[in-house]
């Protein structure tokens, strides 16, 4: 049995330690906001954090991460009123959706580092994140508009 | 439908294409009838629905949105235009997707049927176009592609909500013993002369009881509260929440998980396999022989893609060469007689005008491409003694029930389809691999409900590609005109494949190949659009544009190499030439948005395009820098015609990611094949455009077309060509073969 905290809930899992995080927390604890779109860190849509910084879950072993922090989207501290949930719904930045857990994951852990990122910032670390139906133009327009609500708070 | 007969898919001429919905108060008055509707059967007490579309029932409001949802917003837009008449706000109803019916039959289709150019809008079009919704109302084919969601329920759905609307007036009216006329709706209520109100499902009983008001008119747009305004999209919310359940989302108690290794020779059966490491890993709980490959179901996804990974596996080989460069030869030999598809449009003296004045020649190729949606292909199955249920996300219902049925010995209607929210599909989610795969492995597991993941790598080995094609076009120009072009294309068929794995099979030729090819509205005197059909590759099917993704590059470039060597203006030539008086403007207000002067010079270029596909012309102008590093693309602006736009917000995110969709794919990918196997099966090596290659796109959405058109697609041909045209105008280095960063570098 592995031990991990997800969403601030202890949780007991039986599986071998090389699982990759992603699937313990979708198949085995049904938490399904990360997603897998490719398996080895090509796409970023499995992003979750892991005691604060972004990681890709599909290439985060179990074993390693027994006894740490994992924040799932659904386990963001008032995720409904988070700047950057709030900044991508004003910009209805989704068209099928998939990959926007992961760019949503990603753009906290990029204003984490960065308070007033430039387009050039966000090009080097929200490149990770892959989007087929092309909505980088309005991920470029919603993290901006973060920034600005972040200041305003 | 479950019989469809080949003639009933004469598509081969014409195209599962955009168009108008014609005859839609026919529609929906006759699929009011009872024996139509598929929501009549298993109502229930006390509810009512008046058509295929709306469901009331005393707890509950229910819209149904026929057309699939993979990303371009219909699942919210189908019920809006429902809502909008019935004068429901969002939150007072739910969505659900619809199940396999011939009441969904697409009549968006009717617009290609018919053997006209969209601009075409003679009598003599539109009757065929009406002939060919008859046909397809006959075959009550229900599926979602082709930019034809607006254009096929724009009118039937306002009108399902108007017959609502009436009907519980009606109803209402009579309850409270005043004339109709007396009473109006609101906000999911009818408003009595008093101000009292009854909200419509405590109407549901009464409404049940009268016949449905059919003639109810749709309201004139100028009165419209949500719809061709910005509006939120009711999926929005759910998806930036990551509260939205995807088909790959879908869970059961005492599910278990399954994965495949499918023969990469597509199409081929499995010889023999050795999975005795597999018996061994943690999870596996069985290990399946299925008809073109093996499956392993297991307690956790990644413990089947695992195990299944290790499966050694002997394949039966390819038909089609193992090889691409033996693919590109086929192609090669294929512009002969033998392989003629058709001559799709002949003006003038062809032979006579190329004679005349300079000659221009050049060949142009566009390569395989995946279409690899980020949500990989999954489903949840589970067959009993009653037959199969099936949770997926599909764009051809009946085709998912036919397919399903025929892998595991069930008649269609034995199964049941769930149809899911899609995270993509680019057109991938149109053809049956794991459809079909599910159901042999539920049928190995009855009473267990099986998950099936598909690995990405999996999933790109198993993509049927894009269609694959060479261009031979040659032209003249004289005295700065262009007096001949004779556009020649050989390619694979995609919409033949698609319909040939579909169970519907035909022999015309595909009239996806005269898509960018025939349509070209330049005022040129001697004209010729040929398309000959390569045999023996790779199978090929609708790619998000479809012909058009190969052709409108090939044809626009084209014609951008004529306009230099007439020594013209590429816009101003182009708007010239145009003979379309709507498609002129397109081209005039992205000249305006570009604030289009010639020449930038100082390393900067400026190409413009334009393309109609589906119906709907879209002209772009793209500008690129040339860097050390290579070249930057800077900036787009689009212009398109759909006669309405329905929401102004998701347009301009349908139009922006069409652009990024057209410019990724057509500078970083192409998929090649060695060994029978595509060579290509992640993204690291099929990247299409992340972040840092998107440039800022300027969005302008016109209404001068008397037809209401989509729009999903029709921007991702001209990308391409106007790319090509602005590095050329750059660089003076024409590329003419996709993907163009084998011949240059991009930033």
């Amino acid at each position: 049995m592995i031990e991990l905290t997800v969403n601030g809930t202890k949780h007991r899992v039986d599986v071998v330690p090389e699982m990759p995080l992603l699937w313990v927390l979708r198949d085995e604890l049904g938490i399904t906001s990360p997603k897998y779109g490719c398996g080895v860190a090509q796409c970023g849509a499995c992003t979750v954090q892991i005691d604060g910084m972004a990681v890709r879950s599909c290439q985060a072993h179990i074993g390693e991460i027994a006894g740490k922090s994992v924040v799932t989207l659904e386990g963001l501290e008032k995720r409904d009123e988070h700047p950057v949930v709030q900044a991508w719904l004003e910009h209805q930045v989704p068209q099928c959706g998939y990959c926007q857990t992961g760019q949503i994951m990603q753009a906290i852990s990029l204003l984490n580092l960065v308070a007033k990122p430039t387009d050039k910032d966000i090009n080097e670390v929200m490149s990770g994140n892959l989007c087929r139906c092309g909505t980088y133009p309005r991920i470029r327009a919603a993290i901006h508009a973060a920034v600005k609500k972040m200041a305003e708070k | 439908m479950h019989t469809i007969s080949r003639r009933a898919f004469v598509f081969g001429s014409a195209a599962i294409a955009g168009g108008i919905a014609f005859g839609a108060f026919g529609d929906v008055a006759q699929a009011a009838a009872a024996s139509d509707n598929p929501l009549s059967s298993g109502l229930g007490p006390n509810a009512v629905t008046f058509n295929p579309w709306v469901e009331i029932r005393p707890d509950k409001i229910t819209l149904i949105a026929q057309h699939t949802d993979i990303g371009q917003g219909v699942g919210s837009l189908q019920p809006i235009m429902i809502a909008e008449e019935m004068d429901l706000d969002p939150g007072q109803f739910e969505i659900r997707f619809a199940g396999p019916s011939p009441a969904y039959f697409n009549s968006g289709f009717a617009e290609e049927f018919a053997p006209f150019v969209a601009a075409d809008q003679s009598p003599a079009a539109e009757e065929a176009r009406a002939a060919a919704l008859e046909y397809l109302r006959k075959t009550g084919l229900q599926m979602t592609g082709g930019s034809s969601t607006v254009p096929d329920t724009y009118q039937k759905l306002r009108v399902a909500g108007a017959v609502a609307r009436e009907t519980l007036k009606v109803a209402a009216a009579k309850r409270a013993g005043v004339a109709v006329a007396d009473v109006r709706t609101q906000s999911g209520n009818v408003i009595l002369p008093d101000g009292k109100k009854i909200a419509y499902v405590d109407l549901a009983a009464d409404a049940a009881k009268i016949p449905p008001v059919l003639d109810a008119k749709p309201r004139d747009p100028s009165q419209w509260r949500m719809l061709g305004k910005p509006m939120v999209r009711l999926d929005v919310r759910a998806k930036v929440l990551g509260n939205l359940k995807f088909g790959i989302d879908m869970k059961m108690d005492g599910m278990l998980y399954a994965s495949v290794k499918l023969n990469p020779n597509k199409g081929q059966p499995l010889k023999s396999y050795d999975a005795s490491q597999a018996r061994t890993m943690p999870g596996v709980k069985k290990i399946l022989e299925i008809k073109n490959g093996v499956a392993v179901v297991a307690t956790n996804s990644w413990y089947a893609i695992k195990a299944v990974e290790t499966i050694n596996c002997e394949w039966a080989p390819s038909t089609y060469p193992a090889e691409q460069a033996d693919h590109w030869k086929v192609l090669e030999s294929s512009f002969r007689p033998e392989f003629l598809g058709k001559e799709w449009k002949k003006v003038g003296d062809v032979e006579t005008g190329l004679k005349t004045g300079t000659g221009v020649v050049a060949e142009y190729r566009a390569p395989y491409l995946a279409h690899q949606p980020l949500e990989p292909l999954n489903g949840l199955g589970l067959v009993t003694e009653k037959g199969m249920e099936i949770w997926v996300s599909h764009q051809s219902p009946q085709f998912v029930q036919s397919i399903a049925a025929a892998a595991i010995g069930l008649k269609p209607e034995q199964v049941t389809f769930h149809n899911q929210w899609a995270g993509g599909s680019f057109g991938h989610r149109l053809e049956y691999e794991n459809v079909r795969v599910l159901a042999e492995i539920a049928n190995q597991m009855r009473g267990t409900p099986i998950k099936l993941v598909f690995s990405r790598e999996q999933d790109f080995l198993q993509d049927i590609p894009r269609q694959i094609a060479i261009a031979r076009h040659r032209g003249s120009v004289e005295r700065g005109r262009i007096v001949a072009a004779d556009l020649q294309l050989a390619s694979t068929a995609p919409l033949k494949g698609l319909l040939e794995r579909s169970g519907a099979p035909s022999k015309d030729p595909d009239g996806q190949l005269a898509a960018g090819l025939r349509n070209v509205y330049y005022d040129i005197p001697n004209f010729r659009a040929t398309s000959y059909e390569a045999q023996g590759l790779s199978p090929s099917t609708t790619w998000r544009s479809v012909g058009a993704s190969t052709s409108g590059f090939f044809t626009e470039s084209f014609m951008d190499e004529l306009i230099h060597a007439a020594g013209l203006d590429p816009m101003k030539a182009r708007i010239a030439m145009c003979t379309v008086p709507h498609y002129r403007k397109v081209l005039e207000t992205v000249a305006e948005m570009s604030d289009w002067k010639g020449p930038l010079g100082n390393g900067r270029g400026r190409g413009v395009a334009f393309v109609e596909s589906f119906g709907t012309p879209v002209a772009e102008v793209v500008e690129v820098a040339k860097t050390e590093q290579g070249i930057r693309i800077e900036k787009v602006w689009v212009a398109a015609d759909v006669g309405k736009v329905m929401d102004p917000i998701n347009f301009e995110n349908q139009v922006q990611g069409a652009v990024v969709w057209g410019l990724g794919h057509a500078i970083n990918c192409e998929l090649t094949y060695a060994k029978g196997a595509v060579q290509q099966t992640n993204y690291n090596q099929h990247e299409a455009m992340r972040i840092y290659q998107c440039p800022a796109i300027e969005v302008r959405g016109l209404e001068n077309d008397p037809k209401v058109r989509g729009v999903g697609e029709p921007p991702v041909p001209p990308a391409a060509p106007a790319l090509a045209n602005a590095i050329f105008a750059a660089t003076g280095q024409r590329i003419r073969e996709m993907p163009f960063n084998k011949f240059i570098d991009f930033v």
